[in-house]
């Protein structure tokens, strides 16, 4: 797809390599050349981010937001897709509720802080609350898509062998609408990613979000701000890798064109 | 049964806003508005004159970081994505920081560019910036190759190949692309605005809570930014729908 | 067009389908499309009816219709004396290609409709159509490892795994290369031979039409109806090579309207 040769194995990790060195020494001599008293060298982000491991209140800290994900990922996931399948099969239940999602959809989940913290207080509950929101969203758009995407040839051979409504839903159009929905929650997983660090800079006071807030409000500690902003970059990748994963189990790789 | 089916949406919107009020009537000493004194609340703002101006505000940010970010991300992106090596070489960075909230950049931008309009559109730009990337490397790996090799059948030079071939290919999933993350800034804006400045609708919801209590503007605020989000996203839709960007539905 | 009853007198008390005045109007943006009409056939137990007809004639909507997918506008079609008023597993439809699913395996998609037999009459069940179907070595392999002919198979094995009375198969072997379509001909009639069932069969290709059929129903152009009905009084294995095979083709093509000589 390229009009150069194609690329041998080796060079995989080479480009990435010389791409990451070019990067760190334009940022080293940045630093440098402007003499900035302030703007951490990658060194000192290496130290800071020793540092913050040998502290402990690392690992604590990528605990509390990992575990405000799980669950805030989770709730949005056992809500959103039966929900969305349900939307997904009724035309008429979508017709009549896809304008409010529509109108709530783009109310930033972080503009949703005031009123989450009337309800649940300063905290992890609020911050849950917010990844549920912001997860829901994509979850059901792509289940309604998934289930309208499904060929009726689906569905007819379906009813042919004799499945009810339910066993229809559940056997047919779940599996065939899988693909999509693992695309959907994957977004979803990343959008609470995103959420739970920008919760945690305003609405709680522990997690990776708060560290790197703290780290600047306390001491200017700007080496730590960028090794947090490191390894929120890291984490929120193997997350997606992750899940990549699953999108290559047999029973649903049919639905994934590229995969080989 | 069409007058109906139109009515449905409505009638939902109404019967939950009537439970909102009920619900929020019962209980006197509570702080959360109900929707008659969240219209109130948007009335209010439309009086003074500040309804107007936090949209603009809002509005500019958006559309200097989004086009600021597009037209750096989108050439780059369709270029990663023909050069298979230029993308072995800088996908790994930007998986890496495309999963850093752009709030998380807030520090930096803050020591960059202070507080003001600048350090706001430069969060939107990063919000914006990594996944119009990522869409424009993606949209060159989905030309299907019949398009590709009919090309140089036909003997394109580079520049008519580019005109004729790639750009009309790319056009219908950078649409796309560009609405998801119109939306994206739409939601960075609010979030950026709520942390370091103060104009905008953002700011308008910390300002109304942090300085009075004053609930009935902050969920005013919420339904604005709810209702011009989508009218954004409305609008690129139709954008979809001109019928030279439209092949992609009709293909196969 | 002259009706044509489609009986076969004297053969069997009582027909296994029934279509009596049989009628679909379609319904596109107020305007009214009619695709079948008054189509009148009766299929006995064990037969392989062709249906035949040009391209959108309407072959698929009365196969549709009969197999419970549509209901008729007028007119009505019964089963063993039974009207037709849905789906039901006693009438298993073979789609053309895709039909098969593709998130379960060759085991899976065999075993589908058998989710209310124990394990122990499953596991059996399913090997056997497995064999019947010459997959053997394929149990545990999903629809992409197979070929399209492959597919049409598997699909054939999860139709017959329920034990339907009646297969109806609209122009299953239409994706497939001339080749496999030779190939699969010959397996069908092989399986048919060995679990007779009643077979509703929808082509557009003459020559399948009569080297599988006992009976070829001629439908017209749309709206449709029966134009004719020719009767393949050859036994099989059939000669495609011997003259009454190509007195019955001729016989079929001047019933389509087609010449002979391009």
């Amino acid at each position: 797809m390229n009009s150069l040769a194609q690329p041998r194995a080796w060079e995989r990790f080479f480009w990435p390599v010389v791409a990451a060195a070019l990067l760190l020494a334009f940022w080293h001599y940045s630093v440098v050349w402007t003499a900035t008293k302030v703007f951490p060298s990658p060194l000192s982000v290496e130290k800071g981010i020793a540092e913050l491991a040998a502290k402990h209140v690392l690992w604590a800290d990528i605990g509390d937001s990992l575990r405000r994900v799980a669950i805030g990922f989770g709730l949005a996931v056992v809500i959103g897709i039966p929900l969305g399948l349900w939307f997904g099969w009724n035309p008429g239940a979508n017709q009549t509720v896809n304008p409010v999602i529509q109108l709530l959809r783009p109310i930033s989940p972080i503009a949703w802080i005031p009123v989450a913290i009337i309800f649940f207080g300063v905290g992890d509950h609020a911050a849950i609350f917010l990844i549920f929101l912001g997860s829901l969203f994509p979850i059901l758009v792509a289940c309604v898509s998934g289930v309208s995407s499904v060929p009726p040839i689906f569905r007819d051979a379906g009813r042919n062998f004799g499945l009810s409504t339910p066993q229809l839903l559940a056997r047919v159009v779940f599996p065939a609408a899988l693909p999509q929905i693992l695309i959907g929650a994957r977004i979803a997983l990343g959008i609470a990613w995103l959420v739970v660090v920008a919760a945690e800079m305003i609405a709680v006071d522990s997690g990776l979000g708060y560290l790197v807030i703290d780290s600047r409000n306390s001491g200017k500690r700007y080496d730590l701000v960028v090794a947090a902003m490191l390894i929120i970059g890291i984490i929120g990748l193997v997350l997606d890798l992750g899940f990549r994963r699953l999108e290559r189990v047999k029973s649903v790789r049919w639905g994934f064109r590229n995969a080989s | 049964m069409k007058l109906f089916e139109r009515l449905r949406p409505v009638l939902l919107v109404a019967t939950l806003l009537a439970i909102w009020e009920v619900a929020i009537d019962l209980h006197p000493g509570i702080i959360l508005p109900g929707p008659i004194a969240v219209a109130g609340g948007i009335l209010d703002l439309l009086r003074h004159g500040l309804l107007l101006k936090y949209v603009v505000a809002s509005l500019f940010r958006v559309t200097w970081g989004f086009a600021l970010a597009a037209l750096l991300a989108i050439p780059l992106g369709l270029a990663l994505g023909w050069y298979r090596r230029g993308e072995m070489a800088f996908n790994p960075l930007v998986q890496i920081f495309r999963p850093i909230s752009p709030l998380a950049w807030i520090p930096i931008s803050i020591l960059w560019f202070g507080v003001g309009d600048l350090a706001a559109i430069f969060l939107i730009f990063v919000g914006c910036f990594f996944p119009l990337l990522l869409t424009a490397m993606n949209a060159v790996h989905n030309i299907p190759a019949v398009y590709i090799n009919a090309g140089r059948n036909f003997g394109l030079s580079p520049s008519a190949f580019v005109r004729r071939i790639l750009y009309p290919a790319v056009i219908p999933q950078l649409l796309v692309g560009l609405r998801v993350t119109l939306g994206v800034a739409w939601l960075v804006v609010v979030a950026a605005e709520m942390i370091s400045v103060n104009s905008g609708l953002g700011f308008l919801i910390v300002d109304a809570r942090n300085a009075g209590n004053r609930y009935d503007l902050v969920v005013a605020g919420m339904v604005i930014i709810g209702f011009i989000g989508l009218l954004l996203d409305l609008g690129m839709r139709s954008l979809e729908q001109i019928k030279s960007f439209r092949w992609i539905n009709s293909e196969g | 067009m002259p009706q044509t009853e489609a009986t076969v007198p004297g053969t069997k008390n009582a027909p296994k389908l029934r279509a009596e005045h049989l009628g679909v109007v379609y319904d596109r943006d107020g305007e009214s499309l009619p695709v079948l009409e008054d189509i009148n056939l009766d299929v006995d137990d064990g037969e392989f009816v062709c249906l035949v007809g040009p391209s959108g004639c309407g072959k698929s909507t009365l196969l549709n219709a009969m197999a419970g997918f549509l209901s008729p506008t007028s007119g009505s079609v019964s089963i063993d004396g039974e009207m037709v008023t849905g789906p039901d597993p006693r009438r298993i439809l073979v789609f053309q290609e895709r039909g098969v699913f593709p998130w379960l395996t060759v085991e899976g998609n065999i075993g589908f409709g058998l989710s209310n037999l124990s394990r122990a009459e499953r596991t059996p069940r399913i090997a056997h159509y497995v064999k019947t179907v010459r997959l053997e070595g394929f149990e545990n392999s999903y629809p992409s490892d197979l070929s399209g002919g492959m597919k049409q198979r598997l699909q054939v094995a999860r139709a017959l795994a329920v034990n339907p009375d009646i297969l109806f198969l609209d122009e299953p072997f239409g994706a497939l290369d001339s080749i496999t379509r030779v190939i699969m001909r010959g397996e069908l009639l092989r399986i048919w031979q060995t679990e007779r069932r009643t077979i509703l069969f929808v082509t557009h290709d003459i020559d399948e039409a009569v080297q599988l059929a006992d009976r070829v129903v001629v439908l017209s152009s749309r709206p449709a109806q029966i134009k004719d009905v020719l009767t393949i009084d050859m036994a099989h294995p059939r000669n495609i090579s011997s003259s009454h095979y190509l007195e019955l083709r001729d016989e079929l093509l001047k019933q389509i309207g087609l010449a002979y000589e391009i």
